[in-house]
């Protein structure tokens, strides 16, 4: 067997993350009474103990035969499917969503393991083609979704918004692996024209798709056939149908809450108070602390409690305020930086298996990244995702953890497997 | 192995994960380093600045004796976002408001800022804070400020003293970085001119407080604290006693009174009549009280010895000659007849000598020395020498400190008038100019303190100072020395010279004696037995009853006081009102008593106008 040396660039930044997010997570508890560091009754203990526990995992992952993975992977999909509905049952319920079955000392979140049981499941898959091509079967396709869909209704029914959407993800591995780039496109339009459409009044915005479409035509269209002008009117119909339909979306789809959410984050309303209470807060404490920041242990806002959940979904704060525009760019270039090594180690796999569970892997930690910084920054709505590696808590830290060396794993393994 | 179709996709994956770097970097550079206002807010809400007011500084008359001090009071502060758990009713009850107030009071303090404290309930005393303080902790968003208010023991020299208020926006704007909403400022006198000693420094405390507004603890270790420095102390020269006499005498008169000691410029007592009880314009009681006075038709707020401009009368006399001697146009021996055509006159003899001239007061004698100083004969045209003349003799007049603000360390004193050329010139009678058209006939009335003549009744008492210097005198001044270092101001220890020759104002000074001891002078009634008191009485004419003037200084040699008296609307001339009045002054300032009780029960329980408004009542503070 051709065992090639694991990548240590990878666990560099991996470690780096999570000291420094363990230094966070002590900063944003701390607490001149207590003195230990590794008192278990406070986080930044139990986050000690949960470090441990990961790093015990990442050591047992490495050590495991990398074919194992690929050949459990609908196996773990399946055992993990099973945990999803046994929390439905008998989870304990917080904050109106039902995710975690209570074991006392520990609590645990099945949906956070059902991002890498997935992952492995449409890897298997997708490999599992003769091509990648042939994704664009309608077969194929419906497959894939399936895979993907499942997870997203249980975790749903939980009421866990947030895990659900990571999800969405996966897109950026099916599209390295065959499926059309317009459904990227058609996404982002989608997205731009939802937040045009709650914004700006609705015939302004057909008014200016309607200019767009004839500019093309007239314009820039040399060729003018029958075809194209069919196409383009086409495009403008559906873009217009969809920006009328919004608003009935909004209103009658979306909670109450997620709309107000919406709302504050494109600054249509403003509560400081209620629901955009949080952000604000997280905007003060990150603004406040200018360029070097305020010092280690030395943050006013987030030591007085004013940011709410700051050791986990908004651990972003105290880097803010306490390290300033120095310390959040670094946590932004590490995030960056362990992306970008992924997406290379995941591009030298021979093994489609490999390569799509790199990317998933990248794909799942780049879409927590992005809804978790950009909601602390107030560009994304408030959805409550961890900040991989960095916010308090057991099972993500676990979860991301497996999701990660598994595919270092497989990446030591890379020239054996095709 | 499959092929791989999509490899250059891995592109676009990486342009999009480079892409979302850039915007958060981005706008993390937006948030902390473009954008300041977080960090004022995030200051706003986690820190609490704790003002520490110092104790204003004291002011002590010039034997020691203390004038103004402080008492404590409690300003219970609100932060209207804390405050929504409170138990309304409770509250109301242990504070002892209603309801409606309550609101009020909270909708006042919620406009100003929900986040930042503000003052619920203001001044608050001692004994009334003691009966809730225990309750204050139930009450969240809650905490009292000690501040401290003015208190007189005596109910006097409220001109002199002023009083202390609120800071308004002007106030703010000239000196933003002390002054803050709800602080206190000079308004006027003492108060006023010596605010940067008297104010002290103010401390201030960090405190960090938490989302539920708990003190977490001091901010930074206290490293930003600073402690409050005490107000510097005035030590005035105001006597005390001789102040509160003054006042007595002048209750139930218009006018007012300036004694100073003429070697030093020091100010013994300044009384305007009709005054007010200081304790009137302190704590919750002011407002109301200032709108009252403010409205008072007889004007108690209005400083008549610095701001009232008063025609002279015959006062004015003495500088005239003093002036006509040292130019040369008359002798010390120069007689002139008392001719009643030129101007009106009481019966006398005709003066023989400037010394009997200004015993006498003869009207005649100083039209002529007028004449004589205005019109000199350099210019064969009347039109030509008399607006030489004038400006000659302005000239001179500003040297006796007159037509100009004298620079007491009180504010808005006035300066009086001096009439020069130019005042003449642009004059317009029965609607036609004067310009080149004025001589010394037009303008005679000068010469017995009439006409376009004004003068402030400190000017007056400094003349009588300058007389008793023979020939100088130092700024009128209120304050010897203040603060820690007992500072002292230069400008008061400056002898201002007339330039006039001494002898001359021995002359006066004789001249002055007489009146009041020889026999034909105009003020007998201000007579002291053993004490050498000069004078010189005026009766101002005006559109009313005549005002009753006196100056007048003693002793005659070493004089240890010179005092101005004016009276409004006395009927009875200088010599009847002011004379009598000046000389119980300088009595109970040489000799420490009044002997003649019969002259100080009539001067003090008379009331030379009847026509003197009833005085307003007062709310007074509930001791």
């Amino acid at each position: 067997m051709i065992e090639n040396k694991i990548d240590w660039l990878t666990i560099i930044l991996y470690a780096a993350i999570l000291l420094f997010g363990w230094l966070n997570i002590y900063a944003a508890c701390y607490d001149e009474s207590q003195s230990s560091i590794l008192d278990f009754g406070t986080k930044h203990g139990k986050q000690i103990y949960w470090i441990g526990v990961s790093l015990l995992l990442a050591v047992v992952i490495t050590h495991i035969k990398p074919t194992l993975y690929s050949s459990t992977a609908y196996l773990i999909y399946l055992f993990v499917l099973v945990l999803l509905v046994i929390t439905l049952v008998i989870g304990t319920v917080t904050n109106g969503g039902k995710s975690w079955i209570d074991f006392g000392f520990f609590r645990f979140q099945a949906s956070e393991f059902a991002k890498f049981a997935t992952a492995l499941a449409l890897a298997k898959y997708i490999s599992s083609l003769d091509n990648d091509s042939d994704y664009r079967n309608f077969h194929n396709k419906v497959v894939a979704w399936t895979l993907i869909l499942i997870p997203v209704a249980l975790i749903m029914l939980q009421h866990d918004t947030g895990s659900a959407l990571v999800f969405a993800g996966f897109l950026l591995p099916l599209y390295r692996h065959g499926m059309s780039g317009k459904i990227l496109v058609i996404g982002l339009v989608a997205v731009v024209l939802f937040i045009l459409a709650l914004l700006v009044d609705n015939f302004i915005i057909i008014g200016v798709l309607a200019a767009i479409a004839l500019l093309y035509l007239f314009v820039w269209l040399s060729k003018r056939t029958r075809k194209h002008y069919l196409w383009v009117t086409a495009i403008f119909l559906i873009c217009s149908l969809f920006t009328f339909s919004v608003d009935i979306v909004f209103n009658n789809v979306l909670e109450e809450h997620q709309q107000k959410r919406i709302y504050v984050m494109l600054g249509k309303i403003e509560d400081k108070q209620g629901t955009g209470y949080n952000q604000y807060q997280s905007k003060i404490a990150i603004g406040s602390g200018g360029l070097t920041g305020k010092g280690f242990l030395k943050g006013t806002i987030t030591k007085a409690d004013f940011v709410p959940e700051q050791e986990t979904d908004f651990i972003f704060c105290t880097v803010g305020e306490e390290w300033g525009f120095l310390g959040g760019t670094t946590v932004v270039l590490l995030y960056v930086a362990l992306l970008l090594r992924i997406v290379r180690l995941a591009e030298r796999q021979r093994s489609r298996f490999s390569r799509f569970y790199g990317y998933s892997v990248a794909s799942i930690l780049f879409f927590h990244f992005f809804v978790n910084i950009g909601m602390v920054l107030g560009l994304v709505p408030v959805i409550g995702i961890p900040l991989p590696f960095f916010s308090y808590g057991g099972s993500s830290l676990m979860a991301f953890t497996i999701l990660l060396f598994i595919f270092l794993r497989l990446d030591q393994s890379r020239t054996e497997l095709v | 192995m499959s092929r791989d179709l999509y490899q250059e996709r891995s592109n676009v994956i990486r342009i999009i994960l480079i892409t979302v770097a850039i915007v958060f970097i981005v706008r993390l550079a937006i948030l902390q380093i473009f954008d300041k206002s977080y960090r004022e807010k995030a200051d706003q809400q986690a820190l609490r600045t704790i003002t520490q007011y110092p104790a204003r500084g004291l002011i002590y008359d010039r034997n020691g004796e203390l004038l103004v001090y402080n008492e404590a009071v409690y300003d219970l502060m609100v932060i209207p976002r804390m405050t929504k758990k409170l138990d309304t009713a409770m509250f109301c009850r242990v504070l002892g408001i209603t309801l409606d107030e309550f609101n009020s009071r909270m909708k006042k303090a919620s406009r100003y800022s929900t986040y930042s404290p503000s003052i619920f309930m203001k001044q608050v005393s001692k004994e009334e804070y003691a009966s809730w303080q225990s309750h204050l902790y139930k009450f969240h968003g809650f905490y009292v400020q000690q501040r401290t208010l003015r208190v007189y023991d005596k109910p006097i020299a409220a001109h002199v003293l002023g009083y202390v208020g609120e800071v308004d926006d002007n106030d703010i704007k000239i000196d933003s970085t002390y002054y803050h909403q709800g602080d206190y400022i000079g308004k006027s006198g003492l108060e006023k001119s010596y605010e940067e000693v008297l104010r002290g420094i103010k401390g201030k405390r960090i405190m960090h407080v938490d989302v539920h507004n708990r003190e977490i603890g001091p901010y930074m270790h206290g490293n930003f604290d600073t402690m409050a420095v005490e107000g510097g102390n005035l030590y005035t020269t105001i006597d005390a006693s001789l102040q509160e006499y003054a006042e007595k005498i002048m209750a139930n008169k218009r006018g007012c009174i300036v004694a100073i000691e003429p070697s030093t410029g020091e100010v013994l007592a300044l009384a305007s009549a009709p005054s007010y009880d200081p304790n009137l314009l302190v704590g919750r009681i002011r407002g109301k009280n200032y709108i009252l006075l403010a409205n008072d038709i007889s004007n108690p707020l209005f400083n008549r010895a610095l701001q009232a401009q008063y025609p002279p009368g015959s006062i004015f006399k003495v500088a005239q000659a003093m002036t006509a001697l040292n130019l040369g146009v008359i002798t010390p021996n120069q007689g002139f007849p008392c001719d009643k055509n030129l101007v009106g006159c009481h019966n006398h003899p005709s003066a023989r000598s400037v010394r009997e001239a200004i015993k006498m007061s003869c009207n005649p004698y100083f039209y002529y020395t007028y004449r004589r100083i205005i019109q000199q004969g350099k210019f064969k045209s009347i039109y030509e020498d008399s607006p030489y003349g004038l400006t000659v003799w302005n000239e001179y007049m500003h040297r006796f400190g007159f037509g100009t603000r004298l620079g007491i360390d009180l504010p808005n004193v006035k300066s009086g008038r001096i009439p020069d050329t130019a005042f003449y010139n642009n004059r317009i009678v029965g609607g036609v100019p004067l310009r080149g058209k004025w001589a010394f006939s037009t303008i005679y009335s000068n010469s017995i303190g009439q006409g376009e003549v004004e003068v402030v009744p400190i000017q007056m008492a400094n003349l009588a100072c300058i007389v008793a210097n023979r020939g100088y005198y130092i700024t009128p001044h209120l304050v010897r020395y203040y603060g820690p270092d007992s500072t002292r101001n230069e400008e008061f220890y400056t002898h201002h010279e007339t330039g006039i020759r001494p002898e001359y104002f021995d002359i006066a000074a004789a001249g002055m004696y007489d009146v009041v001891h020889a026999p034909g002078g105009t003020a007998h009634r201000a007579n002291i037995p053993d004490i050498d008191i000069c004078g010189k009485t005026g009766t101002a004419q005006n559109s009313g009853d005549d005002h009753s003037v006196f100056i007048c200084f003693a002793p005659k040699d070493k004089p240890k006081i010179a005092v101005a008296v004016y009276v409004e609307n006395a009927r009875g001339g200088g010599g009847y009102w002011a004379a009598p009045i000046a000389s119980l002054i300088v009595e109970k300032y040489i000799r420490g008593e009044v002997t003649r009780k019969d002259v100080e029960r009539m001067y003090r329980e008379t009331n030379p106008c009847q026509k003197l408004p009833l005085p307003v009542r007062y709310k007074k503070k509930k001791k």
